[in-house]
């Protein structure tokens, strides 16, 4: 009995109960359907932990009263509450508007469910554990995202709205505005391990000093930067909070979502945690050593809970950020990615550059390239931070004490 | 196999001609965006996995909604296309232009020498095998392209762009 290669052995005794000619459909549909599960599981309760944490942060108690239907007295802290969620959803009724396109109406939900959850396919759950092992896993990862921007458009445009097709217009501007750092961020990973597999970049981050201090990407100067350039960048492509002006429920009534209803509207809301929780494990893989344990002594935990563990945390750091900081303005949004996070991946790559071409100093020299390599994204950091809020800063208070 | 490309390829003529005769400019282009996917589907059926996912990269992602931008930027309000008989003047250029392309796209074709009796090329070609390439032997012609690009970009801007003075601070 191996913890590390459980799920393998499971699925293999599962594939096994079935005849030859059937084998390798069963074992496609048993990965299909453990991602299925898992993430939906993950889905569930991510919302309610979302709930419980944001209220806990805005000092109320969050939902706490659902139970099982039978045994009125567990409690259980009201973890059921997503199921009962999913049965309000489903049995809402769907209201699509008489002058809709409605075909596209329709088809909105579907893609954007479907293809939000393609990106899971190649991240590397564990040492073995990895449903599609591509050359070009990157590469696939991004490509599979490109979908939401038309689901997008086709929710706003099929809606016959025309607040929906303004709020698709302004989140399809802040979709293609944040690619671009997002995709510059992950590059210098790419450079400096030499490969676009995920499961090899998550092996180029093995091995410990000392045997506890991890060589993850993010405890270098230029991944350290490239980390916190993806964190942004992955909390505007999913529509985060403080990002999450095309949704803005407060604001515009949830923008190119005002047409949707019922189980729909629910769908888009899957779509969104699971582009979320594909970025956080792409984040994870390519910045946070993916499965690798923490200290060489840990390792006997099985690397798929490393992962998990670092996902959750990912998921929690999000969920904080949403309880902490308001929603920007479109203008402040496209300026913040195209006049600082732009230029800043750039000089990343070049960081990277330097990095790459010097890993022949060593001893006293590493210090020196530690430094270069910080002094290259630290100092435009603050260089363009300073100009770019020039004449907006220090705030003044009219009105408050 | 072989049954595998016949489907591709029926969804993606299927896809094509349906964004022909569409007569809603939208529908033309997003059923447009899918024959391109099929494109990337017969890549991906060819072994050729980097060229498909660039293919969604740019084609799905990039291009469709540039299409999908001009056309409700330029159309303003009406997504609907004329579909009466015009005049004999825009047919001829119709058809004249679409022949051009036809007879350049077969010469090309018809002229390229194609050895088919070659040797069979290596099972799979890794993506770094790909990335060689471009960078080593095909370094001047990448340049010239990011080069061509960027000058369409800043071109697009320069076209585009109103001069007015900034907002002032607030």
């Amino acid at each position: 009995m191996n913890l590390e290669t459980l799920p393998l052995q499971v699925r293999d005794w599962i594939v096994g109960r079935f005849p030859d000619a059937l084998q390798w459909l069963v074992h496609h549909l048993l990965s299909i359907t453990a991602i299925l599960t898992v993430f939906g599981l993950f889905f569930a309760f991510t919302t309610i932990a979302e709930r419980k944490l944001l209220a806990r942060l805005q000092n109320r108690l969050g939902p706490n009263r659902s139970g099982l239907p039978w045994f009125r007295s567990l409690k259980l802290w009201g973890l059921t509450q997503p199921f009962a969620d999913a049965i309000k959803a489903i049995t809402k009724e769907d209201v699509v508007p008489a002058a809709a396109d409605k075909v596209l109406h329709f088809l909105a939900p579907v893609v954007i469910v479907a293809f939000s959850l393609l990106g899971f396919a190649v991240l590397p759950f564990g040492r073995h554990l990895i449903p599609v092992e591509l050359d070009a896993a990157i590469l696939y990862f991004f490509a599979a995202g490109t979908a939401t921007e038309l689901a997008i458009f086709m929710a706003g445009w099929g809606s016959r709205n025309k607040y929906s097709l303004l709020a698709a217009m302004r989140a399809l501007a802040q979709l293609i505005s944040y690619e671009l750092p997002l995709i510059l961020s992950v590059v210098p990973v790419v450079m400096i391990v030499g490969t676009l597999s995920t499961q090899e970049m998550v092996l180029a981050q093995g091995g410990w000093t000392w045997g506890v201090l991890p060589h993850w990407h993010v405890f270098t100067p230029w991944g350290f930067a490239g980390f916190l350039i993806f964190l942004v960048a992955a909390l505007a492509e999913s529509n985060r909070s403080p990002f999450d002006l095309p949704e803005a429920e407060s604001e515009i009534i949830a923008g190119h979502l005002t047409e949707y209803s019922g189980f729909k509207y629910a769908l888009f809301f899957m779509a969104e945690y699971f582009g979320l929780t594909a970025l956080s494990g792409l984040g994870v893989t390519l910045f946070l050593g993916g499965w690798q344990a923490p200290c060489a002594f840990l390792e006997f935990i099985p690397s798929w809970l490393w992962f998990m563990g670092k996902l959750a945390s990912m998921i929690v750091f999000f969920i904080w950020i949403r309880g902490t900081l308001l929603r920007l303005r479109i203008d402040q949004l496209t300026r913040l990615s195209w006049k600082f996070l732009v230029p800043l991946a750039l000089l990343n790559l070049g960081n990277a550059a330097f990095w790459a071409l010097t890993p022949g100093w060593t001893g006293p020299l590493a210090l020196a390239r530690w430094a270069v390599s910080a002094a290259i994204i630290i100092v435009p950091f603050f260089l363009l931070g300073r100009r770019l809020s020039a004449g907006y800063a220090p705030r003044t208070y009219r009105y408050a004490a | 196999m072989t049954l595998a490309l016949l489907l591709i390829g029926f969804l993606l003529l299927a896809a094509a001609g349906a964004a022909m005769l569409s007569r809603n400019l939208i529908h033309s282009a997003l059923l447009l965006t899918g024959a391109w996917a099929g494109i990337a589907g017969f890549y991906l059926w060819a072994g050729a996995e980097f060229v498909a996912f660039a293919q969604v990269l740019v084609y799905v992602g990039a291009v469709s909604m540039i299409v999908l931008f001009a056309v409700l930027l330029t159309r303003q309000g009406a997504t609907t296309a004329p579909v009466e008989f015009d005049s004999f003047r825009r047919a001829a250029a119709g058809i004249i232009t679409a022949g051009g392309v036809m007879g350049v796209l077969f010469g090309a074709i018809l002229g390229t020498p194609m050895d088919v009796t070659s040797a069979p090329p290596p099972a799979s070609i890794t993506v770094r095998q790909i990335g060689a390439q471009l960078m080593g032997p095909h370094a001047a012609a990448l340049l010239i392209v990011g080069v061509l690009l960027t000058v369409a970009l800043l071109g697009a801007i320069v076209i585009a762009a109103v001069d007015k003075p900034d907002d002032p601070a607030p």
